[in-house]
């Protein structure tokens, strides 16, 4: 399990955004791309403007375009270059063709009828209210180069050992193991020492009889009962303890198939909980999200941001996870579209019951109106998922005594709140006093 | 007792197909409480739900605070809370060309087509709202659209 983690330091990259602090090489291309549309389109009354361009086309285009890749439409970088140079079309029929391709395809035009044949009849919206201008500045975004990729340093780090637990485990063997045969060697020592005197014929003096500290210890009958009980009820502590502890797996934290961020998504991206864990709002499970949930962001998102990627997890690494994604569900990136080929994700289960508890997500989520988190601990910082809660009955109990009903708009409440509060003469019930520690509740 | 006999949600066992407990419902049938959708998914079929879709729901029935709740927990990422295209994904730039529902003619059938099957790089939502839910989500945003072009 050791393995090079690798971790990508950025220089700070410059962005298309600030367009006040070009650098001269960009400088250059921008002119000559003002220079480029002015000379293209004699009419234009204004410079071709790609910042605008960019957000027009983040608004109206990204949808279905990208620059360099190809979506649901085909990737428009270089896109008029192209078009003029490898089919002898204008910006007349880019204009025509972005108001209402439509009409382009019905009116007979070769290559549109083509593309759009290539592209399995998939419809691109009109767009009759941009002006020329607004095309013109989208066609300058497009016609900008490539950001050079910002250059990476790349510093591998020492391994890091993450048996943390384990090796504790072989150093306190390897120890016990140590005095046991430090032990035996002195042993044997001493009788091969012996052994000598014997043979040379020295006598050993034994040491004067004196009443030895054991016998004096088996005869004080009272430090006899104390130590016993000192032993007993140490050994009991220490079983009960053990007891306590099977089949509680607080903490348990396995690797998983494909290493899913929850801080990445629930926390950074603020994803709503319940958008993958749906059926916790209706139902006794939360569920683990079926993988076309996950295609609804994934089939946008191909990559993480480079400023995504931490010391401990690169940004290789992390594109390489959302492939196992992609593999999983059978996505082309390449092609955009599914191969069919689908091979299921073994999640690994973490959370888990034994049979014979009864435990329901809606009832404490929508009818209680309890945060994931009181559960299930801070998983909006979790780069990977762990147990947080005991999940014992213990702590279920503590809770149902501590924590109170809500009845505020729950219609269903209103009776028995109104005759169990005055039978328990409290303001508030908890869960508890409402039911909550029967047996029958939570044991079938 | 502590291993259970029947079978558990997600589990692995051998009776099914790959192994998977998780299992899609036949081809051809319908859960109870759900009714057969008629349009395809198909520019036809978005055409014909944005003319002549309409939605079951009575006007006592819609409930805009639970719309309002299943609204910004599966749209609102992308969308905004307001409706106006600009969710904390796309402020954030991880995904783009979300529109704001004022810049599209957009009708109750043609929204809830698009819940039902998705549009384009926008995903289907069919699994994750039932019926009944899809219908109040519809509604809640057409009350965003109508807000937004006021
Ligand atoms: C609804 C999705 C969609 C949107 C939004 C969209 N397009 Fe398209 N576009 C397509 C598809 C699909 C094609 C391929 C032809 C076809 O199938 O109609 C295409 C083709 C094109 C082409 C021809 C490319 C070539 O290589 O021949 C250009 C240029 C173009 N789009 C520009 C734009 C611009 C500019 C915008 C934004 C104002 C835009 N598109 C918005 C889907 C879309
Ligand atoms: C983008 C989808 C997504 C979002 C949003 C999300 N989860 Fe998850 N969750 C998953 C996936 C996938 C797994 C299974 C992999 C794993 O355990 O890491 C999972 C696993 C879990 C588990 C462990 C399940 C088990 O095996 O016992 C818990 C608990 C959980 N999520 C809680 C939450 C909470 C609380 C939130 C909101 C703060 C949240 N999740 C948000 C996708 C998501
Ligand atoms: C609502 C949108 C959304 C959904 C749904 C979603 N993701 Fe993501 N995912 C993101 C975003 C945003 C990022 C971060 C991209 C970045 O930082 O540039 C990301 C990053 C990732 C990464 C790389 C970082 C990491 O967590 O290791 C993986 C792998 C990933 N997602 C897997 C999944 C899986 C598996 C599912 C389904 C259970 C899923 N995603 C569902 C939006 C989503
Ligand atoms: C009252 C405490 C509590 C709350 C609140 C809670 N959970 Fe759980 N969760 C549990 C327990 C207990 C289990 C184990 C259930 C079992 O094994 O049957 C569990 C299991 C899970 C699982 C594993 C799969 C399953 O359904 O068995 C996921 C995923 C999960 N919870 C997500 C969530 C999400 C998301 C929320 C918020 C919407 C949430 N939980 C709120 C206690 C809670
Ligand atoms: C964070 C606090 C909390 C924890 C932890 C918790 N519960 Fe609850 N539980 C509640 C509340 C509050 C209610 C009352 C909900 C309502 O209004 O019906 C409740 C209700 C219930 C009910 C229905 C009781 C009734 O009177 O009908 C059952 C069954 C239940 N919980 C089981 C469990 C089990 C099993 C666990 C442990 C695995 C658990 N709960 C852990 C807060 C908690
Ligand atoms: C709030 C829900 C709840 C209530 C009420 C409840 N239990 Fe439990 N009980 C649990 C859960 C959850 C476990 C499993 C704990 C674990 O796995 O560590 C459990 C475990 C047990 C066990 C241990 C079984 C074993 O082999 O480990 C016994 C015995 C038990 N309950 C008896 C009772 C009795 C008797 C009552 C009524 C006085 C009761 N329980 C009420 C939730 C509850
Ligand atoms: C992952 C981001 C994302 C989420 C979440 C999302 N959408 Fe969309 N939505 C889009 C994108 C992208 C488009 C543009 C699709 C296109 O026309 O190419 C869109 C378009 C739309 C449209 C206009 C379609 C048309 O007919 O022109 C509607 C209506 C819509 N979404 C409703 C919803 C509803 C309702 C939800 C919640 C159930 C939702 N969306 C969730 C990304 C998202």
């Amino acid at each position: 399990m050791k393995k090079l983690r690798q971790s990508l330091e950025t220089t700070p990259n410059v962005d298309m955004k600030q367009v006040n602090n070009l650098q001269p090489l960009q400088k250059l291309i921008f002119l000559s791309l003002v220079f480029f549309s002015i000379f293209c389109t004699p009419l234009q009354a204004q410079e071709a403007d790609p910042t605008k361009g960019k957000s027009l086309f983040n608004a109206n285009c990204a949808a279905c375009h990208q620059l360099d890749k190809k979506m649901t439409g085909p990737a428009l970088r270089y896109v008029e270059t192209r078009l003029s140079e490898d089919e002898g079309l204008d910006r007349d029929w880019l204009n025509a063709w972005i108001r209402n391709s439509a009409a382009v395809i019905k009116s007979g035009d070769a290559y549109a009828n083509k593309i759009y044949k290539e592209y399995n009849g998939a419809a691109m919206t009109a767009f009759p209210q941009l002006s020329d201008q607004d095309i013109s500045n989208i066609l300058a975004y497009t016609a900008q180069d490539k950001a050079a990729p910002a250059v990476a340093t790349v510093t591998t780090q020492a391994p890091t050992s993450t048996e943390g637990g384990l090796s504790k485990d072989i150093i306190l063997g390897a120890l016990a193991i140590l005095f046991a045969l430090l032990a035996l060697g002195l042993f044997l020592v001493n009788k091969t020492l012996r052994r000598f005197a014997e043979a040379n014929e020295v006598e050993i003096q034994e040491a004067v009889k004196r009443p030895s500290l054991w016998k004096a210890f088996l005869k004080n009958q009272f430090l006899l009962l104390a130590t016993a009980i000192f032993f007993l009820l140490s050994s009991a502590y220490f079983v009960y303890g053990y007891f306590m502890q099977v089949g509680v797996d607080q903490g348990y934290e396995p690797i998983q198939p494909i290493h899913y961020s929850h801080k990445i998504h629930a926390g950074d991206n603020g994803i709503d909980c319940k958008y993958c864990h749906s059926s916790a709002r209706v139902s006794k499970h939360s569920g683990i999200p079926s993988l076309n949930v996950c295609m609804n962001c994934h089939k946008s998102i191909y990559e993480v941001a480079p400023s995504t990627a931490t010391e401990e997890y690169s940004k290789e690494f992390y594109d390489g996870e959302i492939q196992k994604l992609y593999d999983a569900v059978g996505w082309d990136d390449a092609e955009q579209k599914y191969t069919g080929k689908t091979k299921p994700v073994k999640w690994v289960r973490i959370h888990n019951l034994p049979d014979f508890a009864y435990f329901n997500h809606s009832q404490h989520v929508s009818v209680a109106g309890l945060e994931c988190q009181t559960c299930h601990g801070p998983v909006e910082e979790m780069e990977i998922m762990y147990q947080y809660s005991p999940l014992t009955m213990g702590w279920c109990i503590n809770c149902h005594r501590e924590t109170n009903v809500k009845v505020k708009d729950n219609g269903y409440y209103e009776k028995i709140h109104e005759a169990l509060s005055k039978k328990y003469g409290v303001e508030q019930l908890t869960a508890a006093q409402m039911g909550g520690l029967e047996c029958g509740k939570c044991h079938y | 007792m502590y291993e259970p006999v029947g079978y558990e949600a997600y589990g692995e066992y051998e009776v099914f197909p790959n192994s998977q407990e998780a299992l899609l419902p036949v081809e051809g049938t319908i859960a109870r409480g759900y009714s057969l959708y008629d349009y395809d998914n198909t520019n036809e079929g978005y055409e014909a739900a944005l003319k002549s879709l309409k939605s079951p729901l009575e006007v006592s029935e819609i409930d805009p605070k639970r719309g309002k709740e299943l609204y910004d927990i599966y749209c609102g990422i992308c969308h905004g809370n307001k409706g106006a295209g600009q969710g904390t994904l796309v402020k954030r730039e991880k995904i783009l060309g979300v529109p704001s529902y004022a810049d599209r003619a957009i009708t109750t059938g043609s929204i809830y087509h698009v819940i039902y099957y998705g549009k384009n790089s926008m995903g289907s939502y069919a699994n994750l709202l039932n019926e009944e839910e899809r219908w109040q989500v519809t509604a809640y945003v057409e009350a965003l659209r109508s807000e937004l072009i006021k």
